[in-house]
């Protein structure tokens, strides 16, 4: 293929791939806009220039984990907490990866930044969204990721930039992840026979939020969903109930 | 106000680098494309990402006080009006904007 029908091919691929992409990333450039900012603004009181929100949004791109490498940075220098305790806080990327072993499989580089920009937000959009057949797929997927990104990291150096300016009314804004949760956890449902799993996985999470409180209970919900869908592997798949879209 | 110095500060935001990356290559990395991946967590990947988003919602919901404040109320209503919206015209943004504006309107006019 010559170099022009070369490029024809990738735009022709490219483009449409971020048109059908973009929808399905406004509810986070609204959540992570307000997040990003009011992260950005809690940097900037604290004391640090808005290269840190750019640059540990940029590099860390995981949310919470951001919000406690503040306390992390105003404390004791102590590195290997810090790596452990982000694998704590982090563990949850393990079931996410788990999932996505055979959708990333052949996309080549692309792979390699799926994967890195893979927070809950991007996870939960890759997975559930219903990807065009004639959309290539890898592309969706990177947009997703990519504008995701985007969006985290200009808000972030925004409110690390004009933190102590910025005055508009946008309590209860970050409502719009939970709404998308809420959303993707219906669709989930809706396309799913046997709805085993999203029981477990909101039972067993309020049983833990109730029992370890609300920074500890990642931990022990992961285990006892993976305890209890390990058990129930027979009866699930045995009656192939278990198939998804 | 910081106490480290810079090269600290360095250290400490790249062991929380170190900490994410290995959360999400880990399983890429211990089960490789080129090998078919055991049954046994293939069968996980199909029915790990239901509970996942039960999970994710809990996880939004984690800092809401049923017991105080405004009783979880504005969060509860919300939640309705996504889940009538989604259930009626099934268009994502539609049900995300609704519920969000909803929610917005509840907490800073009402509650």
């Amino acid at each position: 293929m010559d170099f022009m029908g070369d490029r024809m091919t990738r735009n022709g691929v490219v483009i449409p791939a971020m048109k059908a992409a973009f929808p399905y990333t406004l509810p986070i450039f609204a959540g992570f806009w307000f997040l990003g900012l009011t992260y950005g603004m809690y940097m900037n009181v604290s004391g640090f220039s808005f290269l840190y929100p750019l640059f540990m949004s940029m590099l860390i791109y995981a949310g919470s984990m951001e919000f406690i490498t503040v306390s992390l940075l105003l404390g004791a220098f102590n590195p290997l907490q810090a790596f452990l305790m982000t694998l704590m806080i982090n563990a949850r990327h393990l079931f996410y990866g788990i999932s996505m072993l055979e959708r990333f499989k052949g996309l080549g580089p692309k792979k390699v930044y799926l994967i890195y920009g893979m927070c809950d937000e991007t996870f939960s959009i890759n997975f559930s969204a219903t990807i065009p057949p004639d959309i290539d797929r890898g592309w969706f997927m990177v947009w997703v990721t990519l504008l995701n990104q985007l969006y985290w990291v200009s808000g972030s150096t925004l409110g690390g930039l004009f933190g102590s300016v910025v005055r508009i009314n946008t309590e209860g804004l970050d409502f719009s992840m939970t709404a998308m949760f809420v959303v993707i956890f219906m669709e989930q449902w809706m396309r799913d026979r046997n709805h085993t799993s999203s029981l477990l996985g909101l039972a067993l999470s309020v049983v833990c939020l109730v029992v370890f409180g609300a920074s500890n209970f990642i931990i022990p919900s992961m285990l006892t969903i993976l305890v209890a869908l390990t058990l129930l592997r027979g009866h699930l798949e045995g009656q192939g109930k278990v198939g998804l879209a | 106000m910081a106490t480290m110095s810079v090269l600290q500060q360095i250290i400490t935001i790249a062991a929380v680098v170190a900490g994410t990356m290995v959360t999400r290559f880990l399983p890429f990395l211990v089960f490789p494309a080129g090998k078919e991946t055991p049954k046994y967590v293939q069968y996980l990947g199909k029915v790990l990402p239901a509970a996942v988003f039960g999970l994710l919602v809990i996880y939004c919901l984690r800092n809401v006080n049923i017991l105080g404040g405004s009783h979880a109320i504005p969060e509860l209503i919300s939640i309705a009006v996504v889940v009538v919206l989604h259930l009626w015209k099934r268009q994502m943004l539609l049900s995300i904007a609704g519920g969000t504006i909803c929610y917005m309107l509840l907490v800073q006019l009402v509650f």
